[in-house]
């Protein structure tokens, strides 16, 4: 079985202006949400309470919503988790009742007006821990960043490693701006993914940028906006593969993971989709913007193997 | 030759399969819901196994097996209801001196025990139980370092006949005045040698001095200080029952609790987070307490405090003896009485002055005063702020019948608080009040599902990739699903070797690394793919095909391993154990996707004549 029995002559960059415009109103969309919405932090950031029940029922939540409203947690989040009998309830805690308190006190108070209430699980942060959290994470964010342009900068040459950040930094952003517009909850796992996203869409970067700097080295004319075009055509096939079969594993754990696992899968099913995309029109595209040239991608020292040394 | 691998690499590949398999082996077992039994103080026998197989033969509880092993018992049930009831069976037989906790016990046979084959442990999420963090008042525990101090001094001084008008204390620094240079000589002297933490320089005002620590010395009390909240939490972890418990700290002022199987989170926060000791001290049966709140006229010895029901009592300012001369304390019930008691244990000198007091004292009352620290959240300008606050309740107070020394009863409590007293005391106290900043508790069953559907997402993901690469790249396809299916086992068994605790961020962090092995051999099969339509011949091809896969796999592998390793310093709590596993994905993804699917070609098609490739 093969998708392309040959190789493509698909001319992908010529569409890279109306790409780009493309990216960056999206881009641009994104921001603005997170100007002006932010993100719907999970209590992983903010600080607070989450009381996960279960019901031996399908659970009534407007009466769950009243019983806590009666015991003076008015603000509390009520809502299904996976099941119609799981609920989870996110709340911050009571003036005089300190936070820790506070999922044994909400679970005394389900537990009198019926019951049968199973506890499931409680998350107590603390405002300190969730702002440290924040700190550390952003702060991984942006080392990463640096590692990935330090080595693909060594291992190839600048324009290609600010393409390859730029089409992370875009993949990132677009990731996190998905969460915001569709004001989904953004907790630790969401962090975890996001970060693997950074990783996958190096990943995937970095193969291009490999073709293009081999088909640099061996073809002896044609411009760079030709070449470039050729290695994204060269590895489309590999790209649309893994592309395919790691979104395949990213929908199984979407639909069997569980409602733990739904926000990491829905920002890998994001990340994975925009990374593939900003390989091509991000990374590869910035680079032949910023003019990388034949010249800047030959041999500077004799990479120059014995077969035995090849594994 | 073309496509020839030289037989130490053959071997080097059949070697790490061989140990990767037998390392990951122990993961296809399970668990098993056990009950475990460790006495604290002295060792357990064969006539405790027997007895506690009575008990569960008893109340009708079938188990699987009851073994004593380590000095601890560990009874396997088949499933987590029966082990629910046996946990309160065997408690109720063998009463308070032991202590007995929930636990899973790997269903891994004897012999891959024996030489050390443990499967990964589970963490929280997957298997239930309490998390905590608590963050550590390391202030306290400088400012209650230097008010002892500042007192010390002050009887020093006096004893010294060094003549001083006050000692006190003021933010870091205790300044001392005194009435004549040569007192100040002298006393500059004294504290110098006696205190060495304490760095002493004239103060602003003449005849002054004012001692304070250096930054270093402060730096050390902090460490000592959540080492020593460490050793006290271990102590009532203990005291606790809980099979496999984690103490340890995270970064400067932080230490994380973890208490696998732990329901009972009350209890377990009532315990951890409370700082109790105790004082006995005399009454002043003379005064007028209940007068001497209402005017606030407090005769000049004494102290004021509440007992339980609120009554102010007056007490001494001596302290006959402290908590921390203590040896042991363990409740009881009077014998007389019935009521429960706390028996303590006094070490030598405390001893000493308990003897002597009560000698002076016969038939005066004495009291037991309580004094726990508790903590308060407020809220100071929209940042939250905790406080410390110590709480005084005088518990007990009761006539002096008979000269005692060593041993003696505390009584007048209700059970539990009596358990509770005689726990405290005998964990120690910790050196700084701490506070608990982040909580998570996973239920039991909970822990089941996220489980269950992690591994049938896993599974299904895995079962699709396979087949789907073995129908695109045929043989070649079959080789690359060996790889991936070796790079899976070959992570579990690291992961087993380092005895990395699995999470369910860390089961999605394998679930990716297949994607990176799958990316890898794709990478290999179309550089072939591509060598072929090339025109060139299948040996010629499938070398050429490797020889350019290599630097991309590299590249491709080395980035995101850079993205791993900034997670892993940077991340907190479930981001580390997702890059850990994500890194050792990746190290035996190169090794599989490389070297493994190489040597399966080169034994397979290497040095043939062949016509044509199946990829």
């Amino acid at each position: 079985m093969e998708f392309f029995h040959k190789v493509p002559h698909i001319n992908f960059l010529a569409a890279r202006k109306l790409a780009m415009g493309m990216s960056v109103a999206v881009l641009i969309i994104a921001v603005v949400s997170l100007a002006i919405h932010g993100l719907n932090f999970g209590v992983d950031f903010t600080g607070g309470v989450t009381v996960q029940v279960s019901y031996p029922q399908p659970a009534d939540l407007r009466q769950i919503r009243e019983t806590l409203g009666t015991a003076g947690y008015k603000d509390a989040i009520v809502q299904n988790f996976g099941t119609p009998e799981e609920v989870l309830i996110r709340l911050q805690p009571k003036k005089g009742v300190s936070g820790k308190d506070t999922g044994s006190a909400v679970l005394t108070a389900l537990q009198k007006a019926s019951p049968q209430v199973k506890l499931e699980q409680v998350n107590f942060v603390g405002p300190e821990v969730g702002k440290d959290l924040a700190t550390k994470g952003a702060l991984a964010f942006f080392l990463t960043l640096t590692g990935i342009l330090l080595y693909i900068w060594f291992r190839f040459e600048w324009r290609l490693a600010l393409g390859g950040v730029a089409a992370t930094l875009h993949d990132v952003v677009f990731t996190v701006g998905f969460f915001s517009i569709f004001h989904l909850e953004f907790d630790l796992n969401v962090l975890a993914a996001v970060l693997a996203v950074m990783g996958y869409s190096v990943n995937d970067t970095v193969v291009v940028f490999d073709r293009i700097r081999e088909d640099f080295r061996i073809t002896r004319k044609g411009t760079p906006f030709e070449i470039i075009n050729l290695a994204v055509n060269q590895t489309l096939s590999r790209t649309i593969i893994t592309s395919g079969v790691t979104l395949l594993v990213v929908i199984a754990l979407l639909i069997l993971g569980g409602p733990v696992l739904h926000g990491f899968s829905v920002a890998l099913f994001v990340g994975i989709i925009v990374g593939t995309y900003s390989s091509i029109y991000i990374a590869s595209a910035t680079a032949l913007m910023l003019g990388v040239s034949k010249k800047d991608l030959m041999v500077r020292v004799k990479e120059d193997k014995k077969v035995d040394d090849m594994p | 030759m073309l496509n020839r691998y030289p037989a130490w690499k053959n071997i080097t590949v059949i070697l790490v399969t061989v140990l990767g398999i037998l390392l990951a082996l122990p993961n296809l077992y399970g668990d098993d819901p056990a009950v475990q039994i460790s006495e604290n103080n002295a060792t357990l026998t064969a006539t405790t196994t027997t007895q506690v197989e009575q008990a569960l033969n008893t109340a009708k509880l079938p188990y699987k097996s009851a073994v004593l092993n380590d000095n601890r018992i560990l009874v396997r049930f088949n499933d987590t209801d029966t082990q629910l009831r046996a946990l309160g069976a065997v408690k109720k037989t063998l009463g308070n001196n032991y202590s007995v906790a929930l636990n899973l016990a790997p269903r891994t046979p004897k012999w891959m025990r024996a030489i050390g084959l443990k499967p990964m442990s589970k963490g929280l999420d997957l298997q239930g139980g309490v998390h905590f963090q608590l963050l550590v008042d390391l202030n306290a525990a400088v400012q209650t370092k230097l008010q002892r101090d500042a007192t010390d001094i002050r009887g020093s001084l006096r004893e010294k006949l060094i003549r001083y008008e006050d000692v006190s204390l003021s933010g870091d620094a205790i300044n001392v005045t005194l009435r004549t240079p040569e007192d100040v000589a002298k006393a500059k002297k004294f504290i110098g040698t006696e205190y060495p933490e304490l760095t002493v320089t004239p103060g602003s005002q003449p005849n002054t001095l004012t001692a304070r620590m250096s930054p270093q010395n402060i730096q050390q009390l902090r460490q000592l200080a959540v080492e020593q909240n460490i050793t006290t939490l271990r102590n009532r972890v203990n005291e606790l029952g809980v099979a496999e418990p984690v103490v340890q700290q995270q970064g400067g002022n932080s230490i994380v609790v973890e208490l696998p199987g732990v329901q009972d989170t009350a209890r377990a926060k009532e315990i951890l987070g409370a700082t109790a000791t105790l004082e006995f001290r005399l009454v002043d049966y003379g005064a007028n307490a209940v007068l001497a709140k209402q005017t606030g006229h407090i005769p000049l010895d004494d102290q004021l405090f509440p007992d339980k029901a609120g009554n102010p009592v007056l007490l001494k300012r001596d302290v006959i003896v402290s908590g921390d001369q203590l040896v042991d304390a363990v409740s009881g019930y009077d014998q007389e009485s019935g009521t429960p008691d706390v028996n303590v244990t006094l070490n030598s000198a405390g001893a000493a002055k308990m003897g002597e007091v009560t000698r002076e004292n016969l038939d005066k009352p004495m009291a037991v005063l309580y004094i726990e620290t508790k903590t308060e959240h407020t809220t100071v300008n929209g940042q939250a702020v905790s406080v410390h606050k110590k709480v005084y309740t005088v518990i007990n107070v009761a006539t002096i019948r008979g000269i005692f020394s060593k041993r003696f009863q505390i009584t007048g409590l209700a059970q539990d608080e009596a358990q509770n007293l005689a726990l405290l005391l005998r964990a120690g106290s910790l050196a700084a009040p701490m506070d608990i900043v982040e909580e998570r508790t996973v239920g039991p069953s909970l822990g089941q599902e996220n489980i269950k559907q992690g591994f049938y997402a896993a599974l299904l993901g895995f079962v699709l990739v396979v087949a789907f690469i073995a129908l695109y790249y045929k043989i070649f396809g079959v080789i690359a699903d060996l790889a991936v299916f070796m790079n899976l086992v070959l992570t579990v068994a690291l992961l087993s070797l380092i005895q990395a605790t699995l999470t369910l961020p860390g089961i999605a962090g394998i679930v990716l690394t297949l994607g990176m092995g799958v990316d890898a051999n794709v990478l290999i099969n179309e550089h072939i793919r591509e060598e072929v339509r090339s025109g060139n011949s299948p040996q010629a091809s499938i070398h050429a095909g490797y020889r350019r896969a290599f630097a991309t796999i590299v590249d491709a592998h080395v980035t995101t391993l850079t993205a791993a390793v900034m997670l892993f310093l940077f991340g907190a709590g479930p981001v580390k154990g997702f890059a850990v596993t994500l890194s050792l994905g990746i190290l035996t993804s190169l090794f599989t996707a490389i070297m493994g699917t190489r040597s399966l070609v080169n034994w397979f098609y290497g040095g043939r004549n062949l016509k044509k490739l199946p990829v």
